[in-house]
This record gives C-alpha cells, sequence and structure tokens, in this order.
C-alpha cells in the first residue's frame, strides 16, 4: 500500500470506531433523527462541526492548511440533496454509516450499499445529461458563507456556537 | 450536558463527535503536510470508484471512456482506503462492547413493514440508488458536505445539508410516521 493508502485506512479506522461508539451507525438512530424522535446523529454530527470548524478556520488562516469548497451550484444543491435526502429515509443509512452498519453486523446495510453501487453506476451514464442540464443552471462557484454574506468568519463561527449549544440544551430537555 | 452513556454501554454522542471533529483537524493538517493536498472525511465519491472499479471487470472500455469515471479517477485511493477503514473501525468498536449483532432487517422497518427481508433489500436497493444520484450530483454526502463543507463554512454545505434534512424529514414521517411508537 502507499503512504496515500495506509493514511486513509488509519484515519478510517478511527472515524469508524467513533461513528460505532457514538452509536450513529443505526438504521434506527438515523430514521430517529429524521423522524424527529432521536437526535443522536445530530449530536454525533454538530458536535463534530463545532470543534472542527474553530481548528480548520486557525489553520487555513494561518495557512497551514487549504480550505476546499464544493460549488454553490443551485440546480445540483437543491434537486441533488432533496434526492438525496428521499433516498436517505427509504434506506435509512447515508454513504459512510451503511459500511459502518456492515462492521457492526447489520448485514442488511449491504442492501443499501448495492443499492448506492447501482445509483453511481446510473449517475457515471446520465453524467453528460446532468451536466447540460441541472448542473447548468447557475454556478455561484466555489465560495464560503462568510464572505457571501460580508461576515467575519470568527463571527460566523461564533453565532454558529451559540445556536448549536440552545439545540443541544434543547435536545436534552425535550429527551430527544 | 454530555451525560448518561446510551442504554447499550456506547460513547456520549456529544463526546465521539467532538473527538471526530479532532480527528478532521488532524487529519487535514496530516495529509496536507505528507500528500501535499489538504483532504477532508468523505464517503461517496468512493462509490463512484467502486462501481467503476467493478464495471471495469467486464466492460473496461466502457468505463476508460467514460467521462464521469474519467474526471473522478476509478483508483483505490485515501478516501476509498478511509471507507474500508470506517468498516474495520465500527467492526473493532462492536466488539470491544459486544454491541455487535447480526441483524437481517432493521427493528424499526420492521414493525412499519414486517420481516420480509425481500421487501427490505428492495427498498434499500432503491432508496441507495436515489440516495447516490444525488449525492453525486450535489457533489457530496452527510460526511462531505455534513461535516467537512459545514466545518469550512461552504456557501453549499448549508444548503445540501438542509435539503438533505428537509427531505429526510418529509420521506421518514411519511414512510414510518405511522405504525411505529
Amino acid at each position: 500500500m502507499s503512504h496515500e493508502q495506509i493514511l486513509g485506512l488509519v484515519t478510517g479506522v478511527v472515524f469508524g470506531f467513533l461513528l460505532q461508539k457514538g452509536r450513529v451507525l443505526r438504521f434506527d438512530k438515523q430514521v430517529g433523527a429524521m423522524l424527529l424522535r432521536d437526535m443522536t446523529i445530530f449530536k454525533f454530527m454538530l458536535s463534530a462541526i463545532l470543534v472542527g470548524m474553530v481548528g480548520i478556520l486557525l489553520l487555513s488562516q494561518g495557512g497551514i492548511i487549504k480550505v476546499g469548497h464544493k460549488s454553490m451550484n443551485v440546480g445540483a444543491v437543491l434537486v441533488g440533496g432533496a434526492m438525496f435526502g428521499a433516498g436517505w429515509a427509504i434506506m435509512g443509512f447515508c454513504p459512510g454509516t451503511s459500511i459502518g452498519a456492515l462492521g457492526e453486523g447489520r448485514w442488511h446495510a449491504l442492501f443499501a450499499v448495492i443499492g448506492m453501487l447501482l445509483g453511481a453506476a446510473i449517475y457515471a451514464e446520465l453524467y453528460p445529461f446532468f451536466k447540460s442540464t441541472v448542473l447548468a443552471w447557475k454556478d455561484f462557484g466555489k465560495v464560503g458563507l462568510p464572505e457571501t454574506i460580508g461576515l467575519s468568519p470568527w463571527v460566523v463561527v461564533a453565532l454558529f456556537w451559540a445556536g448549536v449549544i440552545a439545540l443541544f440544551f434543547w435536545f436534552e430537555k425535550k429527551r430527544l | 450536558m454530555a451525560r448518561r452513556r446510551s442504554e447499550d454501554g456506547g460513547w456520549s454522542p456529544y463526546v465521539a463527535g467532538a473527538l471526530a471533529g479532532i480527528l478532521a483537524i488532524v487529519s487535514a493538517v496530516v495529509t496536507t503536510q505528507w500528500l501535499g493536498k489538504t483532504n477532508y472525511l468523505g464517503a461517496s465519491t468512493t462509490f463512484v470508484r467502486a462501481a467503476g472499479l467493478l464495471e471495469k471487470t467486464f466492460a473496461s472500455e466502457h468505463v476508460e471512456a467514460n467521462e464521469y469515471f474519467s474526471k473522478e479517477k476509478v483508483r483505490v485511493d485515501w478516501q476509498f482506503m478511509l471507507v474500508i477503514g470506517i468498516f474495520l473501525g465500527a467492526l473493532a468498536a462492536s466488539a470491544s462492547d459486544r454491541s455487535f449483532k447480526l441483524e437481517g432487517i432493521p427493528p424499526t422497518w420492521e414493525r412499519r413493514f414486517g420481516a420480509s427481508v425481500g421487501k427490505r433489500a428492495l427498498a434499500a436497493i432503491v432508496g441507495g440508488s436515489l440516495a447516490m444520484l444525488g449525492a453525486r450530483m450535489a457533489d457530496g454526502c452527510p460526511s462531505g458536505h455534513g461535516l467537512s463543507g459545514m466545518m469550512q463554512l461552504s456557501l453549499s454545505a448549508f444548503f445540501a445539508l438542509a435539503m438533505f434534512f428537509a427531505f429526510g424529514v418529509l420521506v421518514a414521517h411519511l414512510l414510518y410516521g405511522r405504525g411505529s411508537s
């Protein structure tokens, strides 16, 4: 294995370990969140974002790492996001958690994996069509939220922290 | 707030999530230093590469001629190994606290739609295809947009995550809203 592959593997093992310990890999947790009954996956995800966004911002401002925004392509994000959301509810997993669920013995996740491989193959065939239609509507490019709304990134981070901490207290109060 | 362990001995999701945030930061630094490019956690592109590798076994020329496979490069890269690592990490974690369990049908699904594995398999394949079509169109999933995009304050991540959640909530209520609890 190359260095790149070993590094990816080690990172993935730690990530998978944390996803499993946080109990976010299960169909019931994923669907529970979408039914607004069990917010475990959002507690995990938002905690990761709160910690990660501070480090990423410090390190990118210090020139140690580079940010890599994905394009704000309107059709892609809105239509693709809607399709993903609907499929996520039916399948009960997202791409990363399906593989983790297999690891903790939930072998029915294999069907989700097969479906996603099929979806990827179909997308590759339909790509020229999407490129000339949905993806061609309007693209604002690879931009961040702070420069778009004209605020300092640290103000955005502070507001995000405040909102999410309030949300966490509400989750606990409602025992979600 | 980081109270009570989960009912079956898991960690607080706040703690596990915060540690995943640290992992994302460390990983960004280490990949920049060692690979010369900052890599962020993600998963869905790997499904494209895996589909390409599988298709290559019977239609090699077709894969090579495909624009999308050429763009995403069909190879076992950093993220591909990361996804394999997720499997191994979850296996190790579940073995360490005996939460590993062979399960052929998710409990919530069974309560709503019965114990037929065929029915579940069909839904998972249809749902999985739809989700991956969407993730590739949006250029990311809850890892790539949800975690990595949000951490970088990407504009696209806020919109993608809002759409994931809105349509997830809508379809989940239509599918599972009745019947369970």
